[in-house]
């Protein structure tokens, strides 16, 4: 992969070394961490370093970091940016602003663009817009399938061979549903060691569907968007994969019998992976009882049994990690009717705050474990190197200086207007969560400091 | 009452009862052959229907205008609406005509809370998409009401494509919350699958219902369901739940049959049965301009402010 | 609420309610009316009394009772709701609408007593000339009151009336009738301790402060 562009654009920041003052590497104990040459170059006791400490390089800053956690930087597998096509809603620049902002330091952004990413052609623009925008690592998905149609294999081969190095392949918003296609596209993408990430909803069971099938899609009289066909092709594909040995990586699972057929998957020692979204940790379908369409998602907005599930699925590993789909869209797609509306929130900028309200606070995961869900598991999944085998190695000497530095401990209410994505369909607007990102370093250089972008 | 009218199922029993008794006294001032009434004079409703549906757009007209209302009818047919302007973009436009009641029918579930959150009048669900049509129950309820001298207590079994119907959502939390029991009688498929957190008894066997029925409320089956194979074919459908000659003998004597219509005459109901002296479906109409005046003189006959 | 019942010492402490008529008051007023009505109209011929809910209701009907013990007669009477003629509606919240009952023979060629229990404003007495316009056209009409208390904004005049009482514009008059409000009475509230108590026994010129602007 080129990094070179990053090098020469920033390579007065790069050259500058950091000191996080008594930071606490994922929740434990206090240590002075130095940042040099782009990467964690020492630990020293905590609070013994100061401006005029024996062998720190020129012009090094001091970052009071007392209280603060530190987590290698995080990493997303499911981020619509909307370029190219709707530069209106989002684009490379202004997503990725909001990603560092959010804490993560690697995007993938998916391929419903317009046109659409099935070829290396686009791929590799959708790259080199996130080189020049500086804020993130952006590593674009490839389309499964020609145009998303789900009709025939998109240059699969060319995508991966391209300046992009696509590793993962999905039409997500549409469903791979033609059995004997997604059979192999599993199959092919194993050449370079691809891996296809599926969208699972069985179309002919959510004809018009409109939110979760159940009580409240009963009382509103919307149609309903049953779990039964999530669940159905997650298992289709689950034995699919398990048949040709393939790497299968299933989208934003919404539902307690997905989480189900997961555990049973990797049972079987089958290679298949899982996120899911922060919203589907935090949200129920009552919350379409307004009809406001911010809370219009898909897969949609289940119920409280689901997303008690879904949390213990990614507290024990069914679930392997966390993605935002991060789904920006411009007011007139949202302010409408709920049918007219288009499926999607943002995520980008609540994802930590989400997990650490759903997952850390009830004591599901320690800051090992978000590290893991949300920084190792998905650069894993995607290809990525490996910035170190396990969650310690992540913030030890030697690795590459990619981190986030979080303090857990204010609560603050979301205010859109507040965000950096050019759109404000979150749905967590007026609600108080957890923690705030207090910087984002990608390989020494800060991107985003105390809710700035550098 | 509320500012707005969007739903039986925020309907209190204080208010609904309101609007029963209210719509009584409209009724006998019509009776009296008084045409019309001064009391909403210089206040604008505005008929904003986005699906054709004469019948509940000109029972709204008649209601407004006997009280002496302005009304504009704005149907999405031939206006800017039909052309792609938003939902929100005509509610500024009915804000800048200064309406002050929008009765809003529309395709899409919910439209009338949105537009509620975007206008200053009162709004008033005159039917959304398959959620709720509540003026339809509230005539429904006072039909029952007049005909039978009560609600509380009644036997009212509804029967059909509840799955898509916004008449049997507002039916059934009306009915409940004013007292009736309520049984629906459908094939499975045309059953929400929420229905088992409703007020309702569910029953797939009609003939065994309608004995114990003091009301058999008739939903419109629109054919094109067939194809969708929510049921095989027209003849199997009115085999097990349409209300022929024979079944509606079974109903107690004293029984009523309601539709809300457009009927669709022998699929659902026999031709014999709906013109039967049980059937109330031509003074529901008549019903329907008194229970809409009393929504409108309640919704605007005041100051705005809630009581 | 507990105000003065009749008969108790009136209290003339600021801020208290004053009886200002006791049941027995209001049996001899509406014993006079009675006769006044008789002698106006030579007998009550044609007389058709409608009362304006909620106080002239019951106030018609006693009217007639006690014509009936006078002369003998039988006067038709019924009842006329205003409300959906009224001109300030906007003025305050929705009023719910009471029965109008006309008698059977109607109201044209008749004389047309209305009767209300307190005359304020006048508008109230407006409204219900045009509502009964809607029912027909009488050959008179006539307007009864139990209480006028002043402050007309409208030129109309009562033809038979009970009490006239002075009053500052913003104390409320509460006429009581044992058919509404379990006794009778009439009361002078002062401006502040209006009757806030919507299930309190006591009203005012009527129960949604009809004549009150």
């Amino acid at each position: 992969m080129s990094t070179s562009g990053q090098v020469q654009n920033r390579g007065q920041d790069q050259g500058r070394a950091w000191v996080l003052r008594r930071v606490r590497p994922l929740g434990g104990e206090p240590v002075d961490v130095l940042l040099a040459d782009g990467v964690i170059a020492a630990w020293r006791p905590a609070g013994s370093t100061g401006p005029d400490s024996e062998g720190l390089p020129p012009g090094t800053t001091i970052l009071d970091a007392d209280g603060l956690i530190l987590l290698p930087g995080l990493v997303d597998l499911h981020t619509h940016l909307r370029e190219p096509g709707r530069e209106d809603a989002e684009t490379v620049e202004s997503g990725t602003r909001a990603a560092a902002l959010g804490g993560y330091t690697s995007v993938f952004a998916m391929a419903n663009t317009n046109p659409v990413a099935d070829t290396a052609g686009v791929v590799e623009q959708v790259y080199r817009l996130g080189i020049d925008a500086g804020h993130c690592d952006v590593r674009p998905v490839g389309a499964v399938t020609v145009g998303l149609g789900g009709q025939r294999l998109a240059e699969l081969g060319a995508m991966a061979g391209s300046a992009a190095g696509v590793r993962v392949f999905s039409d997500d918003g549409h469903c791979v549903s033609d059995a004997q296609l997604m059979r192999r596209a599993l199959e092919y993408v194993k050449a370079f060691d691809g891996v296809v990430a599926q969208h699972a909803e069985e179309p002919r069971l959510t004809e018009g569907a409109q939110m979760n099938e159940g009580v409240v899609a009963a009382r509103l009289g919307l149609p309903g968007w049953p779990a039964v066909a999530e669940e159905a092709i997650i298992a289709r594909d689950g034995l699919l994969a398990g048949h040709v040995d393939s790497r299968l990586h299933i989208c934003h699972v919404s539902t307690a019998g997905s989480v189900e057929i997961l555990r049973w998957a990797k049972a079987k020692g089958w290679r298949v992976t899982a996120e899911v979204t922060p919203h589907h940790l935090l949200l129920t379908d009552d919350l379409a009882s307004g009809y406001d369409p911010v809370f219009k998602v898909n897969p949609p907005l289940r119920t409280a049994a689901d997303v008690a599930a879904l949390r213990a699925g990614l507290a024990d590993g069914t679930i392997d990690c966390v993605a935002t789909d991060h789904a920006p869209h411009a007011a007139q797609d949202k302010e409408t009717e709920w049918a007219a509306a288009r499926p999607g929130m943002l995520g980008l900028e609540t994802a930590l705050s989400v997990v650490i309200e759903t997952m850390v606070v009830g004591g599901r995961l320690d800051w090992a474990g978000v590290a893991d869900r949300m920084a190792l598991a998905p650069a894993r999944i995607g290809g990525l190197k490996s910035p170190a085998a396990d969650a310690s190695g992540s913030v030890a000497v030697g690795a590459p200086a990619t981190l986030t530095l979080l303090d857990p401990s204010p609560w603050r209410v979301v205010d859109p207007q507040a965000l950096a994505s050019r759109s404000r369909n979150t749905p967590y607007a007026g609600r108080s969560l957890p923690g705030s990102v207090r910087a984002t370093f990608l390989r020494g250089r800060p991107t985003a400091l105390d809710g700035k972008i550098v | 009452m509320k500012r707005h009218l969007l739903s039986t199922e925020d309907l209190g029993r204080d208010d609904a009862l309101l609007v029963l008794d209210t719509a009584e006294r409209m009724a006998r001032v019509a009776e009296a052959s008084v045409r019309k009434l001064p009391t909403l004079r210089g206040r604008t409703v505005v008929n904003l229907f986005f699906e054709d549906s004469t019948r509940t757009r000109t029972s709204f007209e008649v209601a407004a205008k006997r009280l002496s209302a302005d009304v504009i009818n704005f149907s999405a047919r031939g206006s800017s609406v039909s052309k792609g302007e938003s939902l929100k973009d005509t509610a500024q436009t009915l804000e800048a005509m200064g309406a002050d009641a929008v009765v809003c029918r529309h395709p899409a579930s919910g439209a009338p809370h949105r537009l509620a959150s975007w206008v200053r009048g009162s709004v008033v669900n005159a039917g959304d998409g398959t959620h709720e049509h509540p003026t339809q129950a509230l005539l429904d309820a006072f039909t029952m009401r007049r005909r039978l001298g009560r609600i509380e207590g009644l036997r009212v079994t509804i029967v059909g494509d509840v799955l898509h119907s916004r008449v049997a959502r507002s039916n059934v939390w009306l009915l409940a919350t004013l007292g009736a029991s309520v049984t629906v009688v459908a094939p499975p498929t045309l059953l929400p699958l929420g229905v088992s957190s409703w007020p309702v008894e569910v029953s797939y066997n009609l003939d065994a219902v309608l004995p114990k029925s003091d009301v058999v409320m008739m939903l419109r089956v629109q054919r094109e369901r067939m194809s969708a194979a929510f049921f095989p074919t027209e003849r199997e459908y009115s085999r097990r739940y349409g209300l022929d000659v024979d079944r509606a003998a079974n109903l107690p004597e004293h029984a009523l049959v309601m539709h809300p219509g457009p009927m669709v005459r022998g699929m659902e109901i026999a031709s014999q049965v709906a013109d039967s002296a049980r059937s109330t479906v031509v003074e529901q109409v008549a019903n329907g301009v008194s229970v809409r005046m009393a929504v409108l003189y309640l919704l605007l006959g005041g100051s705005g402010e809630v009581v | 609420m507990a105000a003065a019942a009749p008969g108790d010492p009136v209290s003339r402490r600021p801020g208290a309610a004053r009886t200002v008529l006791s049941a027995d008051d209001i049996t001899r007023i509406v014993s006079r009316m009675a006769h006044q009505i008789l002698e106006k109209t030579t007998g009550g011929a044609g007389v058709v009394l409608l009362g304006i809910p909620t106080r002239g209701v019951p106030l018609a009907h006693r009217l007639v009772r006690r014509v009936h013990a006078v002369e003998g007669v039988d006067l038709p009477v019924g009842s006329l709701d205003p409300t959906m003629y009224r001109d300030d509606l906007r003025l305050r919240g929705v009023r719910p609408l009471e029965v109008t009952e006309i008698p059977d023979g109607g109201v044209d060629g008749k004389v047309v007593i209305l009767v209300d229990d307190v005359l304020f404003s006048g508008r109230t007495v407006r409204a219900a000339l045009d509502a009964l316009a809607a029912y027909g056209r009488p050959r008179a009409v006539q307007l009864a009151v139990l209480v006028d208390r002043g402050h007309r904004e409208l030129p109309i005049r009562a033809d038979y009336v009970g009490k006239n009482m002075p009053t500052s514009r913003r104390e409320l008059v509460a006429v009581r009738l044992r058919e509404v409000d379990g006794g009778d009475g009439v009361l002078i509230l002062p401006p502040t301790s209006g009757p806030t108590s919507p299930s309190g026994p006591t009203s005012t010129d009527e129960p949604s402060g009809r004549d009150q602007q």
